[in-house]
Order: structure tokens, then sequence, then C-alpha cells
């Protein structure tokens, strides 16, 4: 005990005598948890002047266009801009100005309405319901094509919302206008009898989790702050791997050898002091989500009666990022090994753990992989205690897996030093 | 005291071996001096003595303990004094040697006093304080020595102390180890200055290619070997005078 203690004390006159490295190991998530934060809020809010600018060419002028650049008016999101000629827009969307051109063809809403009467008549005949018997030859009406030109570095998440967008007011104008016509047969063009209801029969109502009486409705600071907390807890594994590495390099590790000291009493102290660092990481970004961000217009940070929960899960992360950086200060031999390792493979594991995308939009292979990364169950965790209203209880089996993470890493460094000093 | 039988060492995708079927005897509260060219060994037979590597044959006991057997007491026993600077630059010497002395069991005022004394004897007790990457490599081998004699060893390996100090540092150096002798610590040493060895070792080992190829006292091998007026003759006349290189 006295050992670990003396470790422990090393480890903290180590970490706290480099002001730098102390300064990175607080400053830099705080920089990413903020950036992030604004960067993913200002994308799902409506914010007056950050709209995007579009072109727009309309040949056509009538109900179905009028539809269409009201959709994206009302959306607040985009700003329209009417042009003349499909050919100037393409230019201008290929070279980049501009995310997004709609061209409208000519006669899209006139020949809407014909095929749309068209086809309602066709179906009253079949009925007998149609007075007029006389044959009429129809006229070939044909399909319309509404043409888009995206930025050829557009992503794609962006093409398929607007596409999206487009299609759902296209339909809503020709499921109107089928009612129409039918309204216009039927009633043979009295509009004070409304024959039927126009408004959409389904409707979506979002049902969120309660506490008490109270909805929990996340926003994008409940999303961030477990995701960008977790990702910076993991980068623990980079000082600390150079720690490690380090020490073996200074001759210091020798010495400790010759010692009568376990290795793991050494990885104890190690252990102890980066997950007080790890914690108070964890507290550094609850406080700006509770105290900074709604200065800064973003959305507060609920932590009401889930402050207990989430240090349990920041305590475990916190362990399961600590054994990674010690099997990888182990195993590594240089500054050069472990850094550059270090930074990507935690990049990997918060891609592979559904930081960066969710993991149910993942191929298959992907989301199995998913299953055993530690940043998908501190993730899960998180949310769990964050947005689902968990107990305790029910993410146990999270932190379990972080705590057996801890462990094994843990075990394997203790093996491969011993195996390795057997040269 | 220290009893090597046989003792054999191959590293892993070496051609030859660092140590071949070494035979020695070091007696208690003896001095020995391991002498010999770059690459001939003497680090690897201190490694070996020490548990840093392990040995490809053969056997060996300190005041009759070995490794296998007794690990923990055996690294109580013994002290190492490593050829670089095993310590933490960003820390102060007073420190480090609190941290070294705290792996041996030693704690509170027993291994403060230990330390404070220790430094003070070494002509450090004004730079306790200070981080050791601001001392001068005279210093920086002191503390280095300090470090490894707080929990006052029955033996004390000694990898090449004085290598890059000043003439003072290293006078105050070989003086300390001279009292710690009469107190009876055993040291092995190994150095490349051979007149400090001549002067420092009551027993000498010459190792070339992993293997004795002579030992006693000093004056006893400069008077058996002809031509010889002190032991870099004697060293010259059984190594020769070809360069050593090796990578």
């Amino acid at each position: 005990m006295h050992k670990l203690l003396a470790s422990t004390y090393k480890e903290f006159l180590l970490i706290t005598r480099d002001v730098g490295g102390l300064a990175i190991l607080f400053i830099m998530p705080v920089v990413l948890i903020i950036t992030i934060t604004i960067i993913q809020d200002s994308s799902f809010k409506s914010i007056a002047d950050n709209k995007i600018p579009i072109l727009l060419v309309n040949h056509d002028n009538g109900l179905v266009s009028e539809t269409i650049i009201n959709g994206f008016v009302e959306s607040n999101a985009f700003q329209v801009i009417q042009k003349n000629k499909e050919e100037e827009a393409k230019d201008l969307v290929f070279k980049g100005d501009y995310q997004l051109a709609i061209i409208i063809p000519e006669k899209l809403s006139l020949d809407l309405d014909k095929k749309v009467n068209q086809n309602v008549e066709g179906i009253l005949a079949k009925f007998g319901l149609e007075e007029d018997v006389e044959v009429e030859i129809k006229e070939t009406i044909l399909n319309k094509e509404v043409r888009l030109y995206f930025d050829p570095a557009t992503q794609q998440t962006f093409k398929s919302s607007v596409k999206n967008g487009i299609d759902k007011m296209i339909s809503k104008i020709e499921t109107q206008s089928i009612y129409k016509a039918f309204q216009d047969q039927v009633s043979e063009g009295d509009d004070t009898e409304a024959i039927f209801e126009t408004d959409s029969f389904i409707s979506f109502k979002e049902i969120v989790p309660k506490k008490g009486d109270k909805e929990i409705i996340p926003n994008s600071v409940q999303h961030n702050i477990p995701a960008w907390t977790l990702f910076a807890i993991f980068f623990i594994i980079v000082p600390l791997s150079i720690n490690i590495v380090k020490e073996k390099n200074q001759g210091t590790f020798v010495r400790l050898r010759t010692n009568p000291v376990s290795y793991a009493t050494v990885l104890g102290g190690k252990t102890i002091v980066y997950l007080v660092v790890c914690l108070i990481q964890f507290v550094l970004m609850l406080l700006i989500g509770i105290f900074l961000f709604p200065k800064m217009g973003l959305p507060t940070l609920d932590v009401a009666g889930r402050l207990f929960n989430l240090f349990i899960v920041a305590f475990f992360a916190g362990l399961a990022a600590i054994g990674l950086g010690l099997l990888l200060g182990t195993i590594a031999k240089t500054q050069e090994q472990s850094a550059p390792f270090g930074a990507t493979f935690v990049v990997i594991l918060a891609a592979l753990g559904g930081v960066w995308v969710p993991v149910f939009v993942m191929p298959k292979f992907m989301q199995t992989l998913s299953n055993i990364s530690p940043m998908n169950w501190g993730l899960n965790a998180f949310y769990d205690v964050f947005l689902r209203n968990a107990s305790f209880i029910e993410f146990v089996p999270e932190i379990t897996l972080l705590l057996l993470f801890f462990i094994i890493t843990v075990l394997i460094s203790i093996i491969y030093n011993e195996k390795k000093n057997a040269v | 005291m220290i009893r090597i039988e046989q003792l054999s060492k191959k590293y892993k995708y070496a051609d030859t071996y660092s140590l071949s079927n070494l035979d020695l005897f070091i007696a208690e509260k003896e001095i020995f001096g391991l002498l010999g060219p770059n690459g001939a060994g003497k680090t690897t037979l201190i490694s070996l003595l020490c548990s840093l590597i392990k040995p490809t044959s053969g056997l060996f006991t300190i005041d009759g303990l070995t490794y296998k057997t007794s690990k923990n007491r055996l690294k109580q026993l013994i002290g190492i004094v490593p050829q670089e600077y095993a310590l933490y630059p960003s820390l102060t010497a007073f420190e480090n040697l609190m941290y070294f002395g705290s792996m041996y069991g030693l704690k509170g005022k027993a291994l403060k006093s230990k330390i404070n004394q220790t430094m003070d004897i070494l002509g450090l007790s004004k730079f306790a304080n200070k981080k050791v990457s601001t001392f001068s490599g005279g210093m920086k081998r002191r503390i280095n020595l300090i470090a490894s004699i707080l929990h006052e060893p029955k033996v004390l390996f000694l990898d090449e102390p004085t290598v890059g100090v000043d003439v003072q540092s290293k006078n105050v150096i070989i003086e300390y180890l001279r009292i710690l002798n009469e107190k009876g610590t055993t040291i092995i040493y190994t150095s490349h200055h051979l007149n400090e060895a001549e002067d420092f070792c009551t027993k000498v080992a010459i190792i070339d290619h992993g293997k004795i190829i002579t030992q006693g006292q000093p004056k006893e091998l400069i008077s058996n070997q002809s031509n010889a007026n002190n032991l870099e003759d004697v060293f010259l006349a059984l190594t020769g005078k070809g360069l050593r290189d090796h990578a």
C-alpha cells in the first residue's frame, strides 16, 4: 500500500510539473466540446442569418412551383435565388458557388392537373358516374422531371434530405390535385360543397420518455456532451502511453525493475492519477454544459437527478481508457509509436462506438465490430443515463464490460511486461 | 557472497554468446572491478546479477539466494547504479530519492533522515529541492548513486559510475563507496578508468569476448605481466590494441 501511495504521489508530481501537458489535457477537450456542439447545434437549428442559398429556375410558374418555393422559404433553412436559365444555374452549382439548383419544367402544374383529371375521369367512368358519355380521345401527357443539380462536394446526407423534402412536397401537391379533381367532378364545380377532407388523416406524434411529469426532450447538448466527453476521456491513452514509454527510455524503469516493487503497483499509481484526470475532465465538461452553453445561446445540459449515475459511468469509462493506455505504453517502444497510434486508435474506436455516425446506420459487419468497442459501451451507458432516464441496474452490463476491459488490458500489460523482460 | 557457475548469455538474434560458461566467486566486502573493452560482457554480467535479463544457461547465487526462489528478498539485498541517469528529470533530487526509497519499503522520518544525511555527505544538500533536470552530470551521478543505496544494500552493483564526471565528483563518489565498503557493502563495479580501478578495487577480473581472461588483485596482476607498470598495461597486453567498435 505504501509503495502504491508513493507511486501515485510520484505520478501526481510528474503530471503537475508538466504544465503545458496538463493544460492540453484539460483545455483541448473543452475546446473540442464547445466547437462540436456549436457546429452540430447550428445544423439542427434554423438560424435566420445562416440560410443556405440555392438556385431555382422556374419554367412552370404554376401551383407546383409555387408550393416548392414556399416549402423551401418556410423551412427557414434556405434562401431561394431565382435564375432564368438552366445552363447558368448548372454552371454556378458545378463550380461550387451554390450547393443546389432546382429546375422546374415547363407546364408542370398544368400537365399535373391534366393528368390527374384524366385519371379521375377514367375512374369515374368505370363506376358509371361520368355523365359525359362521349368518347374523348385522351391527350398524351408525358411524365415530368424536376431536375436537381448538386455541387459534387455536397455530402450525401444533404442530398438525401433535399430530395426527400422535394419528393414530399410534390406528393402532397399530387394528392391535393387528385382530391380537387374528384371534388370538381362529383360536386360539378360547386366549391361550397366539401366532399373530401383534404387534411392529413395520419399524423405523427413523438412520445418522449418522462421523468415524473416532465418530458425528457433531448437536445444537441444532451447528445454531444456524453459522446465527446467519452472521446476526450479516451484521449488520455496518448499522454498515459507517452508517460510509460518515457519512463522506459529515461532509465527509471530499469531501476524500478531492480526494486522490490511489482509492475502492477507501478501501473496502479498511474491508474489512480489518470483516473482523477479523467474525472476532472468530466466535471469540466459538465460545468461547460450547465453554465457556459446557455450563455452561448446553446441548450443547457440537464443533469438533475442523474449526477451520481453519470459519475459512475465516467469512472468506468475512464478505467477502460486507462487500461488501453497502460497496454499501449507497455507495448510501444518509442513515443513515435505510441502517440500517433494512440490518437488514431481513439478516432477509430470513436467511429466504431457511434460517436461520429450512429451504430444503427452502420453496415452489419461494422455493427458487430461496434459491440466490442469500449467507447460504444460507454456511450450507451451515458445515453442510458442522459437520454433514456435509465436506473443504475439498467446500465450495469455496460459498466461491467468497461471494468472487464480494464482488467483484461492491465493483465495483458503485466504478462507482456513479464515476458518481454525475460530476454 | 556471489557465486557464479557456468553462466552463459546469448541474446535473441545474436550470433555469438555475450557471456560464455563464466565461473566467478566474489567474496563478501570485496570491491570487485569488472574490466574489459566495449562489448566484452561486463554490462551483461551485471544485468544478469540484477535480474534485468535471464541467463541462457548456468546459475548464480547472491548471499546464497537465487531469483527463482527469493526474488524480492534478493532485490532488497542488492542495489544497482545504472550507467544512465535513472532519475525523473522534472522531480527534485529529494522527490526522486523519496520515491526510490519508498520502493524499498522505507518511509517517514527514517527515509527523510537517510536522504538528508547521504546528500550531505555527497555535497548535494543545498540542491535537494532543485529539479534534477537542472543538475550537472556529476550531480546527477551522485543522486543516481544515492537512489541505489538508501536501503543499505549488502551488494552494490555500479555500471561505470564515474563516466563523464569531473575529477571532484569522481573523487567524492569513490570516497563514499569506500565508506560503504568499510561498513560491509560488497561492491561490484565496471569501469573504463583503469587507474581508478587500480586504486579502488581489491580485486579485478578482465573480461573479453564473454570470458574471464584473468582475475586477481591489481598489484598481483601487474607483477605477473611482463613489462607491465600498471593495470592499463596488463589490460592492453591481454585484450590487444585493436579497436572494439561494434553496433
